[in-house]
């Protein structure tokens, strides 16, 4: 099945900034992190999005799903 | 008294500015403060030279309704230093502000407020003598202690908007709370190394809590101090601050339900729709 992934900030750096992935039927979103080589603990305080709302390791993604990957962001 | 003022006010302007100089004297000859003199001359559309610039961008009315307004800074460090700043030179009546800081040397690299003669002073003591100094006008009240959740529910009576200059997300969440409770407008600010985010949220909205929700207490202890180049706090406060003015004057295009993601590595913007 085909997602789309965007990245943000420097999750973007040595990958990209969006792009049309596919996975197979029943992928999650921690796999999809795994295959990127997004750290799963620092991502526990990042924020991922599915179609604008919000998404977890277990969720399972669906044909053509938006999944938006942010690392987190506190400093102020 | 205020007759007597106005009509030295009138006779004073020119056109429809009072010149600062004027202003400032006027204070000698009368012994009112300079805000109560700026408060009659924009009640009468006679606007202090200061804002001269902001005509145009907004109006008279505008200003008088700037000079109203209330708004609360939570926290003094990069972005605080920037949105108190800002708020001051645009004129916001009242700010009240929180942080429970001094300032370090590693502050320098990117705190307005701090300076070499500021290193190991209060935060709030900062912005409250930068304000005295750029605005007197401004009534500033600082609280050198870390917002407190509820227990300080009760100082942010009257403000019209709440803006986050915190350093950590459970803070935030208490925050965004807080500010539901009271139904008070939260804008949001964040920054990381190059990059920074903007969310404006009214209180029947979730868009923080859509983001943040999933962060529990002191789990985000690992990057209480990120990396944070200087001109990513100050534009991201200028957008808290642009955002912040609209709310007060009622102005549109608020991007209400969205995160605004900045890169300032790529130069992108980004809007993200958060559902609720």
């Amino acid at each position: 099945m085909k997602i789309t992934v965007k990245l943000f900030a420097f999750l973007r750096q040595g990958r990209f900034k969006i792009r049309d992935c596919d996975f197979p039927e029943g992928t999650t979103v921690g796999e999809v992190l795994d295959c990127l080589s997004i750290s799963r603990d620092y991502m526990k305080i990042g924020i991922i999005m599915i179609n604008g709302r919000h998404g977890v390791f277990e969720s399972v993604l669906q044909p053509g799903d938006v999944l938006a990957i942010f690392p987190p962001a506190a400093g102020g | 008294m205020e007759n007597g003022l106005s009509k030295l006010l009138i006779k004073k302007a020119v056109g429809d500015i009072l010149p600062w100089s004027e202003q400032a004297a006027l204070v000698q000859e009368t012994g009112l403060p300079l805000r109560e003199i700026e408060a009659v001359a924009l009640r009468l559309g006679i606007v202090p030279e200061r804002y001269q610039r902001n005509l145009g961008a907004i109006t008279s009315a505008e200003q008088l309704k700037l000079f109203h307004a209330k708004a609360a800074v939570i926290g003094c460090g990069g972005l605080g230093g920037y949105v108190i700043e800002e708020l001051a030179r645009l004129g916001l009546g009242e700010i009240r502000v929180w942080d429970g800081d001094v300032f370090e040397a590693t502050n320098l690299n990117r705190q307005l407020l701090a300076e070499i003669p500021t290193i190991g002073k209060s935060k709030v003591q900062s912005a409250a003598a930068r304000v005295e100094a750029i605005n007197p006008a401004v009534r500033l009240t600082g609280y050198p202690y870390p917002f407190r959740g509820p227990e300080d529910a009760s100082l942010l009576k009257g403000v019209a908007l709440v803006i986050d200059a915190l350093d950590n997300i459970p803070d935030r969440l208490c925050l965004a709370q807080v500010c539901r409770e009271l139904q008070i407008p939260m804008i949001h600010g964040a920054v990381d190394g190059w990059y920074g985010q903007v969310i404006i949220q009214f209180p029947e909205e979730r868009t923080i809590e859509q983001i943040y929700g999933h962060v529990e207490a002191r789990q985000d202890e690992s990057v209480s101090k990120p990396s944070v180049l200087g001109f990513v706090p100050a534009v991201i406060a200028s957008l808290e601050v642009a955002q912040a003015l609209k709310v007060i004057l009622g102005r549109d295009d608020l991007r209400r339900g969205q995160l605004l993601a900045i890169d300032l590595l790529s130069m992108d913007i980004d809007t993200l729709d958060i559902g609720s």
